[in-house]
């Protein structure tokens, strides 16, 4: 099972880094939040992947013998719910940007950056 | 309790203010209520812990190892309250801002302070990396304000880089909660002891890669100059004393307390870092002439400084790194909101396009001159006392090298700051006709004059300020 996992993981964190390397825009947010998904595994397999059986004690016993371990469940939530946020704030700035600015290529991103000169002081911007 | 309300009194205000956002009058009144109480609050714990030692809570009664701990040091305490000091000045100075209150800023800039608070007093390393995404969502809100093509721009870059941080600091909570079981600092450092070093070693350098992308050290701190200059002043203000020096702290108490017992590899990594982060910085700032970025760039140099505290490992060094922090987190704010009143009174940032404030408004100058010499490190002012104990102990440990990287980037950092004398304020307006503005600037007159009196203050009378971070520093893991 850990060795399913650890390839499912070893996948999707080259396949997020493919697309996160890209210029364009949107294959990259989607990059960065497949690689998100891929460590929410990492924090899952973090926990042990031994016992399906659910983190109760039952009534009469004392101890928890041989359960799933519930934290790195509580962990992975957190983290969905995070990159989730992340994900849907980045792919509406990802619209938004497009709509301003009429190019998804990153490339051609230079309205906050400094314009480049040939001289030792850099040019005049209006801003 | 005392330790948990610093993170509830801003998360109360900023749901407040959300609720509140159809009034802007109570809005505003909201957020200084909210504002003064962590002020407030921030004291109380800071006389707290210096009277009591640290001040623990374990959530829901569940015993340290297990659940989710939050506890106060002299360093979480004194970081909370300078974190408070500079949110309440960032919205004072928002008071004499030109533009009218947008309805997200206020409920944005507390939850930023609510993630900085979380951040500075949890003791439980998921917990961090939730605080963290809590700071950046917030940054990003308050980035994106405006919605012209050059702040989208800024966020998406921003975004992007930070990104792979918050992604490279949760694959390392997950590989040490794997290799310890533990997420609590306190039973982390003690697996750490445990366990050899080689196996957990590179781990902790995965964590300490993603800690200091979120600090902005070389070569990791593209994302910085790439948005900070689209920020309105004040909040460029709060973001150079809250984001960036959370990030410090976070290395300082995982490298300098939690995995104290680090390979001296790490910490000599870190050093060159540090020195290549100054560099860098003030070499980037050097080019500019727009003052936002001559300032984002500095804040990058600066963080230079508290690296090489940290990379010392000792308890003079964390020392050192803790004063240099708690100085440049006030001085670089007042900088920044310095540089805010010379474009509102002259109309410009570019330095090329402003000037004779000298003449018209001599008071401001003054202020100038003192926050500028407090960050360049001449006594009797706080940056000299800060520079001080780090270059000694440079020298102390043989690192002869860097201590006088950090005394070249002085003499640098100095140019930069007596460009902005000449341009700004010794030369005349290049608009023969140009009249200083009848601008409100009082409100903004009272926060800088309060945070430079505090770098004179400091300056003048130190003892006490250094004799609490060596506490601060002995009572962290390195001074074992």
């Amino acid at each position: 099972m850990i060795w399913v996992f650890a390839i499912v993981m070893g996948v999707a964190v080259a396949a997020g880094t493919y697309l996160a390397l890209s210029r364009d825009l949107f294959r990259m947010v989607v990059g960065l939040s497949v690689i998100g998904a891929a460590l929410n595994l990492l924090l899952f397999a973090a926990g042990r992947l031994d016992s399906t059986a659910p983190p109760i004690i039952r009534a009469g016993e004392q101890v928890l013998a041989h359960a799933a371990n519930p934290l790195p469940q509580a962990l992975a939530l957190t983290a969905i719910v995070i990159g989730f946020a992340l994900l849907c704030f980045s792919l509406v700035l990802v619209v938004r940007l497009m709509r301003a600015t009429g190019t998804d290529d990153a490339r051609a991103l230079r309205a906050a950056e400094p314009p480049s000169g040939e001289g030792v002081k850099p040019p005049l911007e209006d801003i | 309790m005392l330790v948990l309300l610093p993170l509830l009194v801003p998360l109360t205000t900023a749901l407040a203010c959300v609720l509140a956002a159809p009034s802007p009058r109570l809005q505003l009144a909201l957020s200084w209520a909210g504002a003064l109480a962590l002020l407030g609050c921030a004291v109380a714990l800071l006389v707290q812990v210096e009277t009591g030692g640290t001040a623990r809570l374990a959530l829901g009664n569940w015993p340290p190892p297990f659940g989710i701990e939050f506890a106060a040091d002299r360093l979480s305490a004194a970081m909370v309250l300078v974190a408070a000091l500079m949110g309440a000045a960032a919205l004072g100075f928002q008071a004499a801002a030109a533009e009218s209150a947008h309805g997200a800023l206020l409920p944005l800039v507390h939850g930023l302070l609510a993630g900085a608070c979380g951040a500075l007093l949890t003791a439980d390393l998921f917990n961090l990396y939730v605080w963290f995404e809590l700071m950046l969502i917030c940054a990003l809100g308050l980035l994106v304000r405006g919605g012209t093509a050059r702040t989208l721009e800024a966020t998406l870059k921003y975004f992007a880089l930070n990104m792979v941080g918050t992604l490279l600091l949760l694959a390392a909570v997950a590989l040490l909660y794997g290799a310890t079981g533990h997420l609590n600092f306190g039973a982390l450092g003690a697996a750490a002891r445990q366990m050899d070093a080689a196996a957990l070693s590179p781990f902790v350098a995965l964590l300490v890669l993603a800690v200091l992308m979120k600090a902005g050290a070389f070569p990791l701190y593209a994302w910085l100059p790439a948005a900070y200059h689209t920020l309105p002043a004040p909040l460029l203000a709060l973001f150079a004393a809250l984001l960036t020096k959370v990030g410090v702290y976070a290395l300082l108490r995982l490298l300098g307390d939690v995995f104290a017992g680090s390979p001296a590899l790490l910490y000599q990594a870190l050093g060159w870092i540090a020195v290549l982060t100054m560099v860098s910085g003030v070499l980037g700032a050097a080019y500019h002439w727009d003052m936002r970025r001559i300032l984002a760039f500095h804040i990058v140099s600066q963080i230079g400084y508290m690296l090489l505290g940290i990379a010392l490992a000792s308890p003079a060094g964390s020392a050192g790194a803790m004063f240099y922090m708690w100085h440049n987190m006030v001085v670089k704010g007042a900088l920044i909101l310095i540089a805010a009143m010379v474009f509102r009174l002259a109309g410009h940032y570019d330095l090329r396009r402003v000037g004779g404030l000298y003449a018209a408004r001599p008071w401001l100058a003054t202020l100038f001159l003192i926050a500028a010499f407090a960050q360049v490190g001449i006594p009797p002012l706080s940056g000299f006392w800060g520079k001080l104990l780090l270059v000694r102990e440079s020298f102390a440990q043989g690192e002869a090298l860097w201590g006088a990287v950090a005394l070249g980037v002085g003499a640098l950092t100095l140019y930069s700051m007596a460009k902005i004398w000449l341009e700004a304020f010794w030369k005349p307006h290049p608009d023969p006709a140009w009249q200083p503005p009848r601008a409100r600037l009082a409100p903004a007159y009272a926060v800088t004059a309060t945070l430079a009196a505090l770098a004179l203050g400091v300056g003048v009378y130190p003892e006490p300020f250094i004799a609490f971070a060596g506490d601060a520093a002995q009572a962290l893991g390195g001074g074992r």
